[in-house]
């Protein structure tokens, strides 16, 4: 039994859909000079390139800033509870593989109250695009330090210093086995679109760390990584099949150090053939966990860019097999033979 | 007994009812033995019902009183509501079995022991100090004493398995007596030994040597004098089949999805006594059944609630401490305003409690165990076979108001088993849904618009429009919403028209349910027995008996419990009267005291085990 949405179809697939045909009506509410208009300008933008229509689209979101995100899309949205869009997605994704599910979350809600659903929609690798809003710190709540938050961060509630150590979200995701994992900067529109083309592209669970900026309780957080000056020395931009190199003229580099870490050298020093040259499609995640260890926050080298992309059958496409195969194996089923499935006995 | 007839060289005497408790260690087999000993019973066509009674130690230490598992089976020649109050007949396989089950057995009842197990070891494990076997203390009984495990050893003698594996071979000889006791054919049970053990022919061979020399034992030995026979059942003209509650509950979803043309969809976590509901629909995917075991409860029913957005009958299963971690899901869904099912299988709580046994202390947790105005119709089911419709109601329920509802059945009824009458695929109810196709609304500039929120003006129901339907995309969500467009709102105003709306929404099905039926034979009594769920089995046959006694009493028993249907006023107020006994300490006599202003009394009892009819009789006695 599958599913057939009502309605005649007005023939959007005639014109080519824009920006516009995936914006909703709704006034955007988050502060001025946040980090997630960025990130919503450029889903729209790109959006309209996947050729699925705006009904054939749903954006899944938890409890946060980040999650007021399907408000503004005009696509089906659902904003639900905090922690659990990973798992209301996936209950939509498994019975709706006609689709196009997007989960929008943050730092809070998808490693903290989250993690659960996070790490097992990861594992299961459930047909869906998950964007995880990494702003270090509690907004919606007003300034509380969050898993991400560096350790000794002071906040409301931690005057005297958080004695938390933080996840790295690229790490958890890749200890979680997913099969599609990345880290784009708000700032940058060009690599987060291309990152968002990605993922979309991908099947199965893509996660998406966008490192985005809250003006409001944890300003320039990612300071040392995107300014002009800076960020030169500071991004570490992955690219397939290449010598993974930064810096001035591409003056530093990575290779693989001792005791399967990887460290960072000066090209000068070992020479270009010495480096790790990045691979995207290696089958075990290793590697990429090594290059996620090299920075535990945004103050020293960080990678970004396209961790891992591995192709793994999809949770969803694996259950609707079982369901052609029962079907095949069985017949469709016949509820009047179900109820006699057991011993039977009539009374005339 | 009624009449004696002569059959081979042993009497047969003809008994109306008996009831049988099986009893052993959990490594003894005593529930395979008891569900072989009932499919046999459903299949002569006697009305039966039971009572699975398991530890929740898969294997507690062998020989302790905290490992006795027990299964009991009351079956007769006419109606019956119980697994029976006392067992007739005691089937003892170890002297821990019978130290935790002699006290149920009545003075002069029968009791057959497997006296191989009485080892100096196993006496001492529980505390006997005199073997109860040759002390007085077993006088008031009559007592057989077998040596099951070794007459079971030398009839699997020469089969090329090992000790271990003979000797667990010794409930099919208990079962073969017992079967030959009361007449039970055992092909049935041959047969299904035949399927399980097609790899194993060696197991098989034991299996069923030992069953045929335990039917033979009876059939030969001196001690017996006589079989008896409870002929088969007189009951309605139809086709039956024996059914537990969880797999009733099971089929009626699938009837459920089959009947609304919506996909069904399961989220769950394996719970103590819900997981079977899990396994059952797991085994029908040729009915387009997903099941998601999902990483914990809150996945379960999220998932659920997420596929029910799709348009899929979204149904999580599990036992009471998984719905109090699903509350912040079902408070969701009752904002968004989605069908949704929750099914509580009901347990001994709080916390862990009593995993394995029954009780019905989730009742005010499914109606006010949540944050805000939160208002969940519930249903439940008073007997295995009646989870069937019950699934069905809620189901019905939930689709036509867009509302999560609970259904609640117990430990009891799901592994308690009773014989069915297969309903007429055409005579259950149409649950056809109609999605939103288009266009409800027009803006102030005269464009079409889709207002999610512009409910049904009779059910008040909400449209409810699935992703990929053009035209209609809208965003739903926790935050408040403004009445009929959906969108954000924090009016102060509009919360509280949404938070009547919601309430109205669930009150008003009280005019889509049957009224409350009131069984008042002569309409002059002045005590009203009012129950609902599980003990309706038990209340029913202690009204029968009261009535027998000459008692003049009335009997009402409720399948909704939110809303309670559009008569409940005026049944409870119209005696004198009103007697509740639930397995808990007071649950529906507390709503019912505050809904109704009626001096209800409640009868309790929390002991994991349903209650027996002697036990409400006494109490109806006590009040008339």
């Amino acid at each position: 039994m599958s599913i057939t949405a009502a309605g005649t179809d007005t023939g959007t697939e005639a014109v080519a859909l824009t920006k516009r045909d995936f914006t909703s009506d709704q006034e955007v509410r988050w502060c001025p000079g946040c980090g997630d208009y960025a990130i919503l300008a450029a889903v729209q933008a790109v959006i309209p390139e996947f050729e699925r229509k705006p009904q054939d689209v749903v954006f899944v979101s938890g409890i946060g800033c980040s999650s007021r995100f399907p408000y503004y899309m005009n696509t089906y949205g659902f904003h639900t509870i905090h922690g659990r869009a990973p798992a209301i997605a996936t209950g939509l994704a498994v019975s709706r593989p006609d689709l196009d599910v997007w989960v929008v979350t943050g730092d809070g809600d998808a490693l903290s109250i989250g993690g659960n659903h996070l790490i097992h929609a990861l594992r299961r690798n459930v047909d869906m695009t998950i964007l995880m809003f990494n702003n270090q710190i509690y907004g919606l709540t007003k300034g509380q330090y969050s898993p991400t938050s560096e350790a000794g961060k002071v906040t409301k509630s931690t005057p005297f210093g958080s004695v938390d150590h933080p996840f790295n979200p690229v790490s958890v995701a890749l200890g979680a086995e997913a099969t599609f994992v990345a880290r784009t900067l708000d700032v940058d529109r060009p690599h987060l679109t291309e990152v968002l083309r990605r993922a979309h592209a991908h099947r199965g669970t893509s996660f998406v760390e966008i490192y985005q900026n809250c003006n409001i309780f944890n300003d320039n957080a990612f300071l040392t990584i995107t300014s002009k000056d800076t960020k030169e020395d500071y991004q570490i931009r992955l690219k397939h099949g290449e010598p993974i190199r930064f810096g001035p003229e591409g003056s530093r580099g990575v290779r693989m150090g001792s005791g399967g870490n990887c460290e960072i050298v000066s090209v000068d020093d070992v020479g270009v053939d010495a480096l790790l040259v990045h691979d995207e499609y290696a089958d075990s995640p290793g590697l990429a966990f090594a290059l996620s260890r090299l920075a535990h926050g945004p103050s020293s080298p960080t990678p970004i860019g396209i961790f891992r992309e591995v192709s793994r059958p999809t949770y969803g496409a694996g259950i609707t097999e079982q369901i052609e195969q029962a079907t095949v194996a069985k017949g469709e089923g016949d509820l009047e033979a179900l109820l006699r499935s057991a011993d039977t006995w009539t009374i005339a | 007994m009624t009449t004696t007839e002569t059959h081979t060289a042993k009497t047969v005497n003809e008994l109306d009812r008996v009831v049988i408790r099986f009893a052993g260690d959990s490594g003894d087999g005593m529930q395979l033995a008891g569900d072989r000993f009932t499919d046999a019973t459903a299949a002569f066509g006697n009305d039966l019902a039971t009572l699975p009674d398991y530890p929740a130690e898969i294997r507690a230490p062998a020989g302790t009183i905290a490992g006795v598992s027990g299964f009991q089976i009351h079956f007769s020649d006419h109606d019956i509501m119980t697994p029976g109050d006392a067992p007739d007949v005691l089937v003892a396989m170890n002297p821990a079995a019978l130290k935790s089950n002699i006290s149920d057995l009545p003075v002069g009842g029968t009791l057959i022991v497997n006296e191989d197990a009485f080892t100096e070891r196993n006496l001492e494990k529980v505390g006997y100090v005199t073997n109860p076997l040759d002390d007085q203390s077993l006088d008031a009984y009559t007592v057989f004493r077998l040596q099951i495990t070794s007459m079971t050893m030398r009839a699997v003698e020469g089969v090329d398995i090992g000790k271990k594996d003979a000797e667990r071979t010794k409930n099919m000889f208990a079962l073969g007596l017992m079967c030959w006791m009361y007449g039970r054919p055992v092909v049935g049970t041959e047969e299904w030994l035949t399927t399980k053990f097609a790899k194993k022919p060696a197991i098989l061979d034991a299996n069923l040597k030992a069953l045929k020399a335990g039917w033979n034992f009876g059939e030969t030995a001196e001690l017996f004098a006589s079989s008896y026979v409870v002929r088969p059942q007189a009951a309605a003209p139809g086709t039956y089949r024996n059914i537990s509650g969880n797999t009733a509950t099971a089929y009626g979803l699938i009837a459920a999805s089959k009947l609304s043309g919506l996909p069904l969809f399961l989220g769950s976590y394996p719970i103590t006594p819900a997981s079977d509901v899990l396994h059952e629909l797991s085994k029908h995917k040729n009915f387009g059944v997903r099941t998601f075991q999902a990483e914990d409860e809150i996945a379960a029913v999220g998932a659920a609630l997420g596929a029910a957005f799709g348009g899929s009958l979204g149904v999580t299963t599990t036992s009471g401490p998984g719905v109090a971690l699903k509350g912040e899901t079902i408070s969701l869904a009752v904002s968004v305003e989605l069908p949704l099912l929750i099914i509580n299988v009901q347990r001994g709580g709080p916390s862990t409690g009593l995993p394995t046994k029954t009780e019905q202390s989730d009742l005010l947790q499914a109606l006010y165990g949540r944050h805000g105005e939160s208002p969940v119709p519930i249903v439940a089911a008073y007997s295995p076979a009646h989870c069937f419709t019950a699934a069905l109601e809620a189901a019905r329920i939930a689709t036509k108001y867009r509302t999560p509802v609970f259904l609640l059945t117990d430990g009891y009824l799901a592994n308690g088993t009773e014989p069915w009458q297969l309903p007429e695929l055409a005579d259950l109810p149409d649950l056809h849904v109609a999605f939103a196709e288009g266009f409800n609304h027009t803006k102030t500039d005269g464009t079409p618009d889709f207002w999610p929120f512009l409910r049904d003006p009779e059910t008040l129901a909400r449209p409810w429009a699935i992703p990929g339907t053009p035209d209609l995309m809208h965003r739903i969500g926790g935050i408040e919403k403004s009445d009929g467009s959906g969108n954000i709102s924090y009016d102060p105003a509009n919360h509280q028209r949404m938070c009547e709306l919601r309430a109205a929404k669930v009150a008003g099905i009280a005019r889509d349910i049957p009224p409350l039926e009131v069984d008042d034979p002569d309409g002059d009594a002045q005590l009203l027995v009012l129950g609902w769920g599980s003990s309706w089995g038990p209340i029913r046959a202690a009204v029968r008996r009261a009535r027998q006694g000459g008692a003049k009493v009335a009997q009402a028993h409720f399948t909704y419990l939110n809303p309670f249907p559009a008569n409940t006023a005026d049944v409870v107020r119209r005696y004198d009267k009103v007697l509740v006994p639930e397995m808990n300490l007071g649950q529906l006599v507390k709503v019912l005291r505050s809904e109704f202003l009626v001096d209800a009394q409640g009868l309790n009892k929390v002991q994991g085990r349903p209650f027996t009819a002697a036990e409400i009789t006494e109490k109806i006695q006590e009040m008339v």
